[in-house]
């Protein structure tokens, strides 16, 4: 795909100049295979004042085009071929980034100055030694001539316009005091300081809560319209695209796909792979039975043929959570010796039928973590039980002791959330997929090795990877290992804790039907933790929407995304990005962050300071919580 | 703040006390003391007078006693033959083999021994640290490979045989000995200019002995520590930000890269005492060491017994000075909680 000439003759080319524009850039790496080629002949333009969405999946060249532009890519690559044009609005010249040595004056003063960048993990980008203060006033220090109290004062400024509560306090604080959205608005202010006419964001929200997220996004428009600078947004996320970009420019392997405005780009994808990409995302629109199409699919080879295991299933549901409640103190500091009690979980009542899915939603810190590690018995519950159910009647998992526990063990597995720390990295994969067979002394190693086949089959990978190592598997293959080992002792339930929000959109599906597959296949029961509420309509039957401890709402799968009755539930569904332009966020509705504090609910739903309230079922298998104080005005 | 030092001091106590019971313990577990053996050599030489003196010392010093009550009386918790005179009272005792008092066989030996290792630390800490952050930020380069190879060399020669080496060299070419601390000719002289100078010309030789071996194990470890840290993602954003590789370098991973130094600072001030034995003993350093090693062997208790808890009161206090210091230059460990 080729531009036009921006110097051209032609009378277009009196329009303005674009803020930065990239012909044909190609980055290399030098790694011990060989050189490989990341970017490769990549071609864009960034207009001034514009957003500019760089989409693709994890691999694909956008962040190395990112640190092209800034020259700060890693040691090992290089530009090789290709201009990076960039048209400072406040020069007459053009300065060309690509003939520039990285560590020269010129490009020093560009890097910060005039493009800044914010990343993906807040809390790893800044240092924790230093305080906030000290770290976003030392941009203004390094590129402008001010002095030490004025680059605080303006750091003060800039901190209360990306939304600190209390700047003077904020000067002294450190990244590890503060939650992840004040942490990554400490990076947009740090960014944003020496008034950049570039913002490139790698990724900005990846790591944030769909709440957050909003508000982050709602906050990159807000100071692009007062600033006008121009925004790179990276992202492989569609919905924060169709949200917030004028144009989207579409890579894979280092290529564009395809390019152009967004209206274009959304309503009339050309490219296959572009069509791939959004049909591989879970919308909340889709149909009922509506399978998601990644772009990789992969095949089951055995999982037609697989049989359901021979067992008497429970009459009742599978597993029950009554009344769990979970406190944890905190000491404040070595010195204080102040103690805190937080209640990391409030009177959770859950019930997991046979063969179903029930989904559990909330933010990060909501206690849906804890919830189900106390399922697992990896926790006791202050109060409250736990009881499972395996045909011979439900019994008290945390009373179990000797063989049952040990049955209990098998029938329970666990999916972890990050399949890179997840599986030994020194045991190889027949090691792994036996090692819950031995423990459980089961079969002989003829049969083990055979399991291990079976296994590997199950979740749709080659047989021959039963002599690897875990690193030479992607992330996608990993999480199916970790799957295929959560099945190896035949289990009915599985806890699945955000089990695919640490892979890209095109393995998720992958991922996600895989998991539907097998428990049409197995009739397994799933407990699926997720903070994604799309990804959980997809999969889920039941949902359990979770907040500070508290379940808020619960309802089947259908009648919650139609008829969401409580505003936190709302909240959540308002505020994540779809990836259809004809539902574009409402920010702000967003704006008021006041959703996640139960004592600013509005009544009935308003909970005072350790106040439990109760549940009221108000349509079938439709429950919400409401306030003790409605309740007792009702009677 | 203050409730945490209490405790500190508290659990500090409670440890150099049952320190204090080990070092007595052990001291006393071979059979007999250092006088007792002296006693039966005289009598074989049948010298009364001496004999007499030994007697006087052993009933002055409760070596007749059961153990139990040597040591209480040592700690200064049970009146002895003088009353309460015992560490706690600043009585360190009585030493057999040099018969004079431990404060006065030790006093000088302390302050040199504290003066060359002070000197070995700021050595290695000079010479590695610049190794270590060229090593670092140049990895798999000639000159980390060149640096890497003389820190192994280093390593792997041991430290008295370097010292050999450079003893004979040095009185074969130029014709001088670097043994000990200072010439001869200033042996029980007042402290001069002429002294102090002689002092840091002979500090040469045992700083770089002492240090080469501590400069490799440091140059790995400080290279290792601060690889680590160039690949953190804040180390990026600084360099985003605009931040001259230098001062990008030494604000973030370098600072990060400290903290298990500091960590250290516990081990390293008993090793200032304790450690280099054999280095002081072949350049013949008036030092700790060599005084501790020949009280241990002639069961010299209270000699011996002192420089021990010596050694004990600076490793616990050297804990406290690294929490300290690491709670002062690391907020999240100042502020973080008790998890």
């Amino acid at each position: 795909m080729r531009y036009r000439g921006v110097t051209g003759s032609h009378p277009e080319e009196f329009m303005e100049k674009p803020l930065l524009s990239i012909r044909d850039l190609a980055v290399d790496f030098e790694t011990e295979t060989g050189r490989f080629r990341a970017v490769d002949g990549l071609s864009f333009d960034i207009p001034k004042g514009k957003t500019v969405a760089l989409v693709g999946e994890s691999g694909s060249g956008k962040s190395v085009t990112a640190q092209a532009i800034l020259q700060i890519l890693s040691k090992k690559a290089h530009i090789a071929a290709g201009t990076i044009t960039f048209n400072d609005p406040e020069r007459a010249d053009s300065i060309e980034i690509a003939a520039l040595t990285p560590d020269s004056t010129d490009m020093r003063a560009l890097r910060g100055g005039r493009i800044s960048m914010i990343f993906q993990e807040p809390m790893t980008s800044l240092s924790p030694l230093h305080t906030i203060g000290d770290q976003i006033s030392e941009a203004l220090v390094i590129h402008q001539q001010v002095s030490q109290e004025e680059a605080l004062e303006r750091t003060k400024e800039v901190l209360a316009r990306v939304g600190f509560p209390d700047p003077r306090r904020a000067l002294r604080t450190y990244p590890f005091e503060l939650s992840g959205g004040l942490r990554q608005r400490a990076m947009i202010a740090m960014a944003l300081i020496t008034r950049p006419a570039l913002l490139i964001a790698d990724e900005p929200t990846t790591a944030l809560d769909v709440t957050t997220q909003a508000q982050i996004l709602d906050l990159i428009k807000e100071l692009q319209a007062e600033t006008g600078m121009s925004v790179l947004l990276i992202t492989h996320d569609l919905g924060v695209v169709a949200n917030v970009a004028d144009e989207v420019v579409v890579m894979y392997r280092g290529r564009v796909m395809e390019s152009g405005p967004r209206e274009v780009i959304f309503r009339h994808a050309q490219h296959p792979y572009l069509q791939a990409l959004m049909r591989a995302v879970p919308r909340f629109a889709m149909a009922e039975n509506e399978r998601l199409t990644p772009i990789r699919e992969v095949k089951s080879a055995t999982l037609e043929t697989a049989h359901k295991p021979e067992r008497t299933e429970p009459k009742g549901p599978i597993l029950k959570a009554e009344n769990l409640t979970k406190c944890f103190t905190l000491r404040s500091g070595w010195f204080s010796g102040r103690i805190r009690k937080i209640h990391a979980v409030n009177g959770v009542s859950l019930a997991l039928p046979v063969g179903k899915t029930l989904g559990l939603v909330g933010e990060s810190g909501c206690g849906k973590t804890t919830v189900s590690k106390m399922i697992m018995r990896a926790m006791e519950p202050d109060t409250g039980q736990v009881l499972f159910d395996d045909g011979t009647g439900p019994r008290n998992v945390h009373e179990l002791e000797g063989d049952a526990l040990k049955d209990y063990r098998r029938s329970v597995q666990f999916i972890f959330q990050d399949p890179f720390s997840s599986l030994n990295p020194r045991m190889t994969v027949y090691e792994i997929l036996t090692e819950p067979l031995i423990i459980h002394g089961i079969g002989d190693s003829d049969m083990r090795y055979h399991r291990a086949k079976e296994l590997l089959d199950m979740v749709g990978l080659d047989r021959r990877a039963l002599r690897r190592y875990p690193h030479s598997f992607s992330g996608g293959q990993r999480q199916r290992l970790g799957i295929a080992r959560a099945l190896a002792l035949e289990p009915r339930v599985l806890i699945c804790d955000e089990p695919v929000s640490a892979l890209d959109v095109s393995v998720q599906a992958q991922v996600l039907n895989l998991l539907k597959d097998l428990q049409a296949a197995l009739d397994l029961s799933y407990l699926f933790v997720s903070h994604n509420l799309a990804v959980v309509d997809y999969i889920a039957d039941t949902i359990a929407v979770m907040c500070r401890g508290y379940i808020v709402e619960q309802a089947p799968k259908t009648s919650l995304f139609r008829n969401p009755v409580h505003p936190y539930t709302q909240a959540l569904l308002a505020a994540v990005p779809d990836p259809d332009i004809d539902r574009p966020l409402d920010f702000a509705k967003l704006r008021a962050d006041r959703f996640s504090h139960p004592d600013q609910w509005p009544e009935p739903f308003r909970l005072q300071e350790g106040e439990a309230g109760v549940m009221k079922e108000i349509e079938p298998g439709h429950q919400i919580r409401l306030g003790q104080l409605s309740v007792k005005e009702a009677a | 703040m203050i409730r945490f030092l209490l405790r500190r001091f508290v659990t500090m106590l409670v440890t150099l006390l049952i320190i204090s019971a080990l070092v007595f313990l052990i001291i006393k577990l071979p059979p007999g003391d250092f006088l007792s053996n002296q006693i039966a050599e005289l009598r074989a030489q049948g010298e009364a007078d001496a004999v007499a003196k030994a007697e006087f010392l052993i009933k002055q010093y409760g070596l007749d006693k059961p153990a139990w009550e040597q040591y209480l009386v040592w700690l200064g918790v049970m009146p002895g033959q003088n009353g309460f005179s015992g560490l706690l009272q600043g009585d360190w005792g009585w030493s057999f083999e040099y018969d004079r008092p431990v404060f006065e066989v030790v006093g000088d030996a302390l302050w040199l021994t504290l003066l060359v290792n002070i000197a070995v630390v700021i050595f290695i800490h000079l010479v590695s640290i610049p190794i270590a952050i060229y090593s670092a930020t140049r990895q798999y380069s000639v000159g980390d490979y060149i640096a890497t190879f003389i820190g192994y060399l280093g390593l792997a020669t041991p430290s008295f045989l370097l010292a050999l080496i450079l003893l004979y060299y040095s009185n074969r070419w130029f014709g001088i000995s670097i043994g000990g601390l200072f010439d001869a000719r200033f042996a029980g002289q007042p402290w001069s200019w002429a002294k102090f100078q002689s002092l840091l010309a002979h500090l040469i030789v045992p700083t770089l002995v002492i240090g080469l071996a501590g400069t490799a194990a440091m140059i790995r470890r400080m290279r290792a520590n601060l690889l680590d840290e160039l690949g953190k993602q804040y180390y990026v954003t600084a360099k985003a930000k605009g931040l001259p590789p230098g001062r990008a370098l030494l604000k973030y991973p370098f600072r990060m890269s400290l903290n298990p130094f500091i960590a250290d600072i516990g081990n390293l001030l008993p090793h200032l005492v304790s450690g280099s034995v054999l280095v002081s003993l072949v350049l013949s350093l008036p030092t700790v060491g060599p005084i501790l090693l020949s009280a241990l062997k002639s069961q010299d208790q209270f000699l011996a017994g002192f420089i021990l808890m010596f050694v004990a009161i600076l490793t616990v206090f050297g804990m406290l000075v690294s929490d300290l210091l690491l709670a002062w230059l690391d907020p999240r460990i100042r502020m973080g909680g008790g998890r």
